[in-house]
């Protein structure tokens, strides 16, 4: 009998153990982030330019070419995956049609990042002709999130009690007024935690942008759709791999990895508040 | 009969859209191979797939991603060794023994450890783990084996965890309750009875996370070292296929044999990742729990 107990005892504890190994690493990671790279940020930094083979100045530009293409790929991907979502929880009937696009979503959330990269080279640089420029980024990192953005809004969708749906059409409103009148705005807060969340995803990305549009340095700001941008996540891996300046650039690698970390997990916390908030406040 | 046709419109609008992720997977399937392909004009499938020696700038130059292939099984399955019991683990953590206001806080702190840009976990390691590999273990470079592994089995975590989480979650709280009566212990519940009803969506949980570690670009490419060799230790530096597409590429002229023959290292990459979903499909349909019923 206390062998059995003793059992039990062992068992939790390597559990807690390989939890508490865990949430130590994550913790430790931020902080040494933190430490490291909290030296480097001052206003000049967040606002300037790059200067004397980025040894100096700041890295605003970079910060500007993620926010560019960060946004045209939910402008991109929102649309699309909302209206799948749309289909697959309130149009598709069960059957091969919805099992294949099913099967289809998931493989494609399942493609490297960097097969998304050849495949914006081929398609939007090459074959499109739009070159390394912000568009090709764009399209490139939408049809990344795409995946993101389905999944999270179907779920929305379909925590919409069905009872909405019947006294809506039990009234006479047709399907697609209940979908647009009363099904998508019960489900908006689940659909916006996805975009949030593809969002962060897209922010983060740097294998899909390096052959479609970021470049190393740029002279001045970007100013169409066809230029290329530098970008945060690109801005990192070019400092801590290329150049001859790699030690001296050090305190700067810090610097950008604590702004981009801070970007990227304060826009999954925004999304994960909004959802633990709505899950609380959730009247049905 | 006009509102009906309208609706139908409507729908078949939505059917289209919906369609538009299987067209974008068959666009990067055909994206690939238009660009892919020339290099089996060049090198044969097999030579290029078995072929030891990846000089694709060298004069003449020789294209077999073999090394490569091997570079990226073993740094996903050591990273699997590390990611596979840490995410099991915790899961079974969150879903059976967390307190409540525990649980509250860990699944997000889990949640923001999958958001991490890999790009940050690539430098880490580089900045980071590398020169303390090196110093503690007197080896000639901290960017190898090992230190891949550490940083994707980081990333593998958060995936197999949430999704092992949510199988567990969902198994019937009968089956607890039965095992409970019988007079089981929390820990004979947990290993005999809940575990193993939840045995197919930790399956697919881990094969995902595997497919997530085969796939990951800038840890391996940042991380790795870069050595396009078959390695003898797990000291020593690999070039897995990701990296070697992500580092090339900036470099192979356009359209050249070596621009080809990325391209086809990526047609590699995509099908073996399809593969690993694909079973995780199969392995999470085949095998649902569908209620106590089925047991």
């Amino acid at each position: 009998m206390k062998w059995r107990y003793f059992k039990q005892k062992a068992f939790f504890a390597v559990v807690r153990l390989a939890a508490f190994l865990i949430a130590a690493a994550i913790v430790l990671f931020l902080v040494y982030i933190f430490i490291n790279g909290v030296g480097a940020i001052s206003w000049e930094f967040l606002t300037e330019p790059p200067r004397d083979s980025m040894t100096k100045g700041g890295i605003m530009p970079a910060i500007l070419g993620t926010f560019y293409l960060t946004a045209g790929a939910v402008i991109i991907a929102l649309p699309l995956g909302v209206a799948s979502a749309i289909y697959l929880s309130e149009y598709a009937k069960q059957g091969p049609i919805i099992r294949i696009i099913r099967v289809g979503v998931n493989c494609l959330a399942g493609v490297p990042s960097i097969v998304f990269g050849l495949f914006g080279l081929g398609l939007f640089v090459v074959f499109l002709q739009f070159g390394s420029s912000i568009l090709s980024g764009a399209l490139t990192l939408g049809v990344l999130i795409l995946p993101t953005i389905i999944g999270a809004s179907e779920e929305a969708l379909k925590s919409v009690p069905q009872t909405f749906r019947e006294a809506s059409l039990g009234l006479g409103v047709s399907k697609w007024q209940t979908i647009i009148r009363i099904v998508v705005p019960n489900a908006l807060p689940g659909i916006l935690t996805g975009s949030i969340l593809g969002v962060g995803r897209a922010a983060g990305e740097t294998a899909p942008i390096m052959f479609t549009a970021a470049a190393f340095f740029t002279a001045k700001l970007p100013g169409s759709i066809f230029d290329e941008v530098m970008a945060l996540p690109y801005h990192v891996y070019v400092l801590a791999t290329a150049g001859t300046h790699i030690e001296e650039t050090r305190p700067f690698q810090y610097g950008t990895v604590l702004v981009l970390v801070a970007l990227v997990l304060g826009v999954d916390l925004i999304a994960i508040i909004i959802r633990s908030y709505m899950r609380k406040k959730k009247r049905w | 009969m006009k509102r009906k046709v309208k609706e139908t419109i409507i729908k078949n609008v939505f059917l289209l859209i919906a369609l538009v992720s299987i067209f974008i997977l068959g666009l990067i399937l055909v994206f690939l191979f238009l660009e892919g392909i020339p290099i089996f004009g060049v090198v044969s499938f097999k030579d290029f797939i078995f072929g030891c020696e990846w000089y694709p700038t060298y004069d003449p130059p020789s294209f077999g991603i073999w090394p490569l292939i091997v570079g990226s099984f073993i740094v996903t399955f050591c990273s699997s060794a590390i990611a596979i019991p840490l995410g099991i683990l915790s899961a079974v953590y969150i879903a059976e023994i967390a307190p409540s206001f525990v649980k509250e806080i860990y699944k997000p702190v889990i949640e923001l450890l999958a958001g991490l840009p890999s790009v940050v976990l690539g430098f880490f390691g580089m900045a980071v783990l590398a020169p303390w590999l090196q110093e503690t273990f007197d080896i000639p470079t901290g960017l190898n084996i090992v230190n891949a592994s550490f940083v994707l089995a980081l990333m593998a975590v958060p995936t197999i965890a949430s999704i092992s989480e949510d199988a567990l979650y969902s198994v019937p709280q009968e089956f607890k309750e039965a095992s409970y009566a019988l007079g089981a212990t929390r820990f004979e519940t947990i290993t005999r009875v809940i575990v193993p009803a939840a045995l197919s969506g930790i399956s697919t949980a881990v094969i995902l996370g595997m497919a997530r570690a085969i796939g990951e670009t800038m840890v391996v490419l940042m991380v790795a070292g870069g050595a396009a060799a078959i390695p003898e230790s797990i000291f020593d530096s690999v070039r897995p296929m990701p990296a070697s597409i992500a580092a090339e590429m900036g470099e192979a002229p356009f359209r050249s044999d070596h621009y080809h023959a990325l391209f086809a290292t990526g047609i590699v990459l995509f099908f073996l990742t399809l593969c690993f979903n694909l079973i995780a499909d199969y392995v999470s349909h085949k095998f649902k729990e569908t209620g106590s019923a089925t047991l």
